[in-house]
């Protein structure tokens, strides 16, 4: 029965893999196609480390600010006294609905040079600022776009905790300090990391965000790729740029599920 | 610290729903530019509708959307059972190759996709970039979902039931088509609704393997947001929250139904 499968993932899941490893392992030169290992001495060059350095700091920044933001909001629903309010959770997620580019598109509106920020400030008398392609608004982008993926699994992981614990812990005299930092914060580690996870994999990969909110100029590691393919035809670049996202993927999924057994660990002894 | 809370969760809802909340607003605003109200219109929705170029979109992002579902469901069902079947070395490869197009960057599906289907023109110089391509890399990414969806279905299922069935004679078909198609027909819907989901919000994929031409409601918008503000686009986002809104809602309300019907 798996048989049609087979041949279908053979080719359209392994065979493009394959030729985007064979593209980045070879240059174009008047004979053909040859090995050579340029795309990647390229791919390291310093503009190149520069552009991969900032995506990999934008998207810690963003899944900073989500854990900070979204942890709090996570507690609060989960705790007893909003335990009745299910709704508050539907509307945090309600968002990730719509469509992705019209979220983000609906930024545009508010921080561009005539936006809805800046009509306030000149109302006010106040100067306006460039608020849109800078890589703040990319940061808020990506923010408002991911933030529900760290809710969720934060929410979850609060919600199913053992309630008795806690009350023993203040039954023994801890204050609710105590019991934050020692008892809930560690038993919600692994709901927090897979929140990191689903914010961190997808803000470091996207290209709409810093496209549509970023400059011109201003390129994360998906603008190379795009560009390289739709703009400068350099595939063989291109390629070798697209197999380092994926080892960068793979390597941060690594850390990320290296820290959730440490986490564990942590919290049962 | 009631208040402190309350206020925490209102700023956040705040800061999720103030953008939708603007775009709806401006799609009612006579004035082309967003920095002052000039008075009351439902102009830009008239001309979306007149839109032949969003209305082709549309049609494309919602038939792409339920073929390439509905193809992958036939795919990854039968891949399911077969996959169920499976042991030790084999199964763990199966798994790992569906799991490739689930964790893979988006966009490195996209390049890829798109270098699979230049490397096969190269054969065939009649074939371009377009509606079929489209469709095929929809079909590719779903086929995953419904695979993972599919299978929790079948190891639930009681594998002595198809034994039976075969034994009291059935042929293998009527064994599937009878015993194993109810009992994981849950998992293929949900899988199938997943999958249509996704379709209909992908980007990405379609960006890279789309020809000219031929774009889906998520390329537009993109083309038209790189221009800067369009009120057609406020619109449209107006339009597509409120049917999101109204799924939602519908889909709530036949889940806590059902639930109230088996309480009875």
């Amino acid at each position: 029965m798996a048989t049609p499968y087979l041949i279908w993932a053979f080719v359209f899941i392994i065979i493009p893999i394959i030729l985007i490893v064979y593209y980045s392992l070879s240059v174009e030169t008047d004979n053909g196609l040859v090995f050579s290992w340029n795309n990647y001495a390229r791919a390291f060059e310093p503009t190149y480390l520069r552009v991969m350095w900032r995506s990999i700091l934008l998207a810690l920044i963003c899944t900073i600010i989500c854990v900070l933001a979204g942890y709090p909001a996570a507690y609060i629903m989960a705790s007893e006294e909003y335990s009745s309010k299910g709704f508050l959770l539907f509307l945090f997620l309600a968002p990730m609905w719509m469509n992705f580019l019209l979220r983000t598109y609906s930024w545009i509106a508010i921080l561009e040079n005539n936006g809805v920020i800046n009509t306030v400030l000149k109302a006010i008398g106040l100067p306006a600022l460039k608020l849109l392609y800078v890589d703040r608004a990319v940061v808020l982008g990506m923010v408002y776009n991911f933030l529900p993926f760290m809710i969720l699994p934060v929410y979850t992981v609060l919600k199913k905790m053992d309630r008795q614990l806690i009350e023993a812990a203040q039954d023994l005299g801890a204050s609710n300090r105590l019991v934050f930092i020692n008892l809930i914060l560690p038993l919600s580690m692994p709901g927090v990391i897979s929140g990191v996870t689903m914010v961190f994999m997808p803000a470091v990969t996207t290209f709409i965000i810093s496209s549509l909110l970023g400059g011109g100029q201003y390129m994360l590691i998906g603008n190379l790729i795009e560009r390289q393919f739709l703009k400068v035809n350099d595939w063989h670049f291109g390629s070798a740029v697209s197999v380092i996202l994926i080892a960068l993927v793979i390597v941060s999924t690594a850390i990320f599920s290296m820290a959730d057994k440490g986490g564990e660990g942590g919290a049962l002894f | 610290m009631r208040r402190l809370k309350q206020f925490y969760l209102g700023f956040m809802l705040a800061f999720m729903y103030a953008p939708i909340a603007l775009l709806i607003v401006y799609s009612f605003n006579a004035s082309k530019s967003r920095a002052n109200w000039t008075g009351f219109t439902f102009d830009w929705y008239i001309a979306l509708i007149n839109d032949p170029e969003i209305s082709k979109a549309l049609y494309n992002t919602l038939t792409i959307a339920v073929l390439s579902s509905a193809i992958s469901a036939v795919i990854g069902t039968a891949a399911a059972v077969g996959a169920d079947a499976m042991r030790g070395i084999k199964k763990s490869l199966i798994m790992a190759v569906t799991n490739i197009p689930v964790v893979n960057p988006d966009i490195v599906t996209g390049v890829s996709l798109m270098i699979l289907y230049i490397a096969v023109f190269r054969f065939f110089p009649g074939l371009k970039l377009g509606y079929g391509t489209l469709l095929l890399s929809h079909v590719a990414f779903n086929t995953s979902y419904i695979i993972l969806s599919v299978l929790p279905k079948l190891r639930q299922m009681d594998d002595n039931l198809y034994e039976a069935a075969l034994d009291l004679g059935a042929t293998p078909a009527a064994g599937f088509f009878k015993v194993i198609l109810p009992e994981i027909l849950p998992g293929i819907v949900t899988g199938a609704l997943l999958a249509f989901t996704m379709s209909l919000d992908d980007f990405v994929v379609s960006f890279f393997t789309t020809g000219s031409g031929v774009s889906n409601l998520s390329i537009l918008i993109y083309s038209m947001a790189r221009r800067g503000v369009n009120p057609k686009i406020n619109a449209l986002s107006t339009i597509m929250f409120v049917v999101v809104l109204l799924l939602l809602y519908i889909i709530n309300r036949t889940d806590t139904t059902k639930k109230k019907l088996k309480n009875l």
